[in-house]
């Protein structure tokens, strides 16, 4: 069986900070297993400034960090269409790949898989089921990777950061969400990103205001919100349902599976931005670093 | 097209296509109408996926029959069509005492019925069978002959199977108008006209109003929507039988059941409604359905929800199925074929091969030996793609690159993004497209516009 001192279950912003630090502190066996064609994680297509600062001390969109990352680990074994399909007690992984299904193990296993946002399904949101409801992950790969609009007025659920995130988005390929929609008295992200929306975007927020159904046979005709009890129908063409974020944890739904696992990044603990995930592998390193010594 | 077919089946849900499928076999020439972009787009595109003994079918009834006769048969040929089969029993579970009391009721009637094994259980053999149950179980009724099967690829097989028989499958193709005149039916359709000596009517949903072409319907279309909530794979091995509610007049139970794809789900609610095109779920009802679930097996809090969905049966206003043959218009009516359709969907195809050949004439005589066309197998705990290599897309339900290329190509392929669904479980999973359906979206690009 293919063994090796570290394993890397990611090569996010976290992963990829990891195994560049275990290398700099010594440790060369070390091999980040990564599902997607290309490493770089959620930056890869979040296309906006604001990336970079706590790693480079500057401020880049995601796309040039996913490659200064790649950049940082080039050297280093990146497996990327590699998909880990489950994890063993005792170190080991299935792990899925071009050829099939092999088993792997380490001395020490760091698991940096992630986060994504919450589903329309997971929120219950009623309706029926048309193209056009994504979350803001998705819209994203849309835009900057594939160039492709999948409407032209959208509504945006949630007022998180992302969900400014999911503007930004919308607004690089002309897209004008028709409002953006909140549960709470009060949008969530920090008060200048209301400003945001609302001058720079003319984006109306609506706050207090509950998202009931989506309606449209085939694609999105309209949503039905509620406001202190009143009801009433947003014409729209798209639905992007933003943050909620909730750690991929689809390898360990129970807990890792012994004292040779570790997590780090977003999905061992929300975090804020990736900036922070990088400096969370740093310290995962440092760490598996001292424990294999 | 200008060929006339022997056979018009009206509707590629389950039941048309079970129909397509064994006329086809039998030799005649036979052409299937389907109004949506794909098959599968109405009842059967969502239902619970459970195959049937027939139990606590109404005794001594066409539906009773069918689905003992579908039931059969799809044990028989399941393996030929590579088809899944999780062997999960069925327990029909009291939660309080005037259940308990109604439990000899439907061992007697299940006896009835020719279901010889199934048997009442203690608590104490229910908490065995099922430690995952909240205590409040007080005992059950055991159906050892209930199991679980993928309620699409099934139907995707019997089509397939159909095409290799030389039938015609037409998707976009509403019938607009019907007429009947020397001895054979011609059909209006959005593909153009099609000319059959007999014609099926598998219209579902819409079946009452596609049989006015032929006649006053015998039953009218009630249909009745369910809701069902989809937990995340964690859950699937909280429970091993299917877990029915004791049906009263009073309360309309819900029940909870694993699915071949590793999930477990819960469902369906029974609302009456008009519509008969789009279910539509509400979030106080999946609330309600969530929290019963939870109630049921306590294990299932803090389990994700990972889908949604709401499927409308075709009831009707009559207490069984109406399968007959109408002589004088060369049509045979299948109608009102409520939640069981899908199981006794081989066994209606047998029976109105019956009513064919009683009225209508025989079958060529000597039928063209069978084409067994196996489907790509998509549930858990078998061999999946992803095992034998290749580049997964949805990382969710591990499904390749390859298995979508293939779904997009053949003689059947996909129709819309949800029969790319139903074939390959792509965006299905726990992050409902996240991270992949982007990547679906550009593989696809200018290919679903409406190909007949």
């Amino acid at each position: 069986m293919e063994s090796h001192d570290v394993i890397i279950v990611g090569g996010g912003p976290t992963g990829l900070s990891a195994a560049r630090r275990l290398a700099d502190l010594g440790i060369r066996d070390v091999v980040v297993l990564e599902r997607e064609a290309e490493a770089g994680g959620i930056p890869r297509h979040c296309g906006h400034l604001g990336f970079g600062w706590q790693s480079h001390r500057r401020l880049w969109g995601g796309p040039r960090f996913a490659a200064e990352l790649r950049k940082s680990a080039s050297g280093l074994d990146v497996r990327t269409a590699t998909t880990v399909i489950e994890l063993s007690r005792d170190g080991q992984l299935r792990v899925q790949g071009s050829t099939g299904i092999s088993e792997m193990k380490a001395r020490r296993v760091l698991v940096a898989t992630g986060t994504r946002e919450t589903p329309r399904s997971a929120r219950l949101v009623g309706g029926s089921r048309p193209q056009g409801v994504m979350n803001t992950g998705a819209l994203q790969q849309h835009v900057y990777i594939f160039h492709n609009k999948p409407f032209e007025r959208p509504v945006i659920i949630g007022s998180e950061l992302v969900s400014f995130s999911a503007l930004l988005t919308c607004r690089h390929l002309g897209i004008r969400p028709v409002a953006m929609i909140e549960e709470n008295p009060r949008i969530s992200a920090q008060r200048p990103a209301a400003l945001i929306a609302r001058l720079a975007f003319g984006v109306p927020v609506r706050t207090s205001t509950k998202l009931i159904a989506i309606e449209g046979r085939t694609t999105v005709e309209a949503v039905e919100i509620e406001r202190s009890g009143k009801r009433e129908h947003i014409t729209c063409d798209g639905v992007i349902f933003t943050g909620l974020f909730r750690p991929e944890t689809a390898l360990f739904p129970t807990g890792l599976p012994s004292e040779k696992f570790s997590s780090a990044g977003n999905v061992s603990g929300l975090l804020k931005t990736s900036g922070e995930c990088w400096l969370q592998g740093v310290a995962a390193a440092q760490d598996i670093a001292g424990r294999l010594a | 097209m200008e060929q006339r077919f022997d056979i018009a089946v009206i509707g590629g849900g389950v039941v048309g296509l079970a129909l397509l499928r064994r006329f086809a076999i039998a030799g005649l020439k036979c052409v299937l109408l389907e109004r949506g972009s794909d098959i599968l787009s109405g009842a059967s595109k969502g239902n619970s996926a459970l195959l049937h003994t027939g139990f606590d079918a109404p005794p001594k009834s066409l539906e009773l029959r069918c689905m003992k006769a579908g039931y059969a048969e799809y044990l028989r040929i399941r393996q030929k069509l590579n088809l899944p089969l999780i062997e999960s029993t069925a327990i029909v579970v009291a939660w309080n005492e005037a259940e308990l009391a109604a439990l000899p009721g439907i061992v007697e009637k299940a006896h009835k019925n020719g279901i010889a094994d199934v048997r009442a259980i203690s608590q104490t053999e229910l908490r065995l069978k099922e430690p995952e149950l909240a205590k409040h179980a007080l005992g059950g009724v055991f159906v050892p002959g209930e199991h679980i099967i993928d309620a699409w690829s099934a139907p995707l097989a019997y089509a397939h199977q159909a095409l290799a028989h030389g039938a015609v499958i037409l998707r976009n193709a509403e019938v607009t108008d019907g007429e009947f005149a020397r001895d054979v039916w011609t059909l209006a359709s959005r593909q153009g006209k099609i000319t059959a000596s007999v014609v099926i009517n598998a219209a579902g949903n819409f079946g009452d109003l596609v049989e006015m072409m032929a006649r006053l319907p015998p039953f009218t279309i009630k249909p009745r929507k369910g809701q069902f909530v989809v937990f995340d794979k964690p859950a699937y091995k909280l429970l091993r039988a299917i877990v029915l509610p004791v049906p009263t007049a009073r309360t309309k139970g819900v029940v909870l059941f694993r699915t071949a794809f590793g999930n477990l789900a819960v469902g369906p609610t029974a609302e009456d409604q008009d519509e008969r095109e789009i279910p539509t779920c509400d979030h106080d009802t999946l609330e309600k359905l969530k929290s019963r679930a939870i109630e049921m097996i306590p294990a299932l809090t803090g389990i994700d929800v990972n889908a949604i969905y709401a499927g409308l049966r075709p009831a009707s206003d009559q207490k069984d199925y109406v399968i007959e043959a109408v002589k004088d218009r060369n049509w045979i009516t299948v109608g009102g074929i409520r939640s069981t359709g899908l199981t006794a969907a081989l066994g209606i195809a047998d029976y109105a091969v019956q009513l064919y050949q009683k009225n209508f004439g025989k079958l060529p005589k000597k039928p063209a030996e069978e084409v067994w066309t196996p489907v790509p197998n998509l549930s858990e705990g078998r061999i999946r793609p992803f095992m034998m290599g290749g580049e997964i897309v949805c990382h969710c339900e591990h499904v390749t690159r390859g298995e979508i290329a293939a779904a997009l190509e053949g003689p059947l392929p996909a129709g819309d993004m949800g029969g790319l669904k139903r074939r390959t479980r792509a965006m299905m999973g726990r992050c409902q497209g996240f991270y992949c359906s982007a990547h679906i979206a550009d593989i696809t690009r200018g290919r679903f516009d409406g190909k007949p």
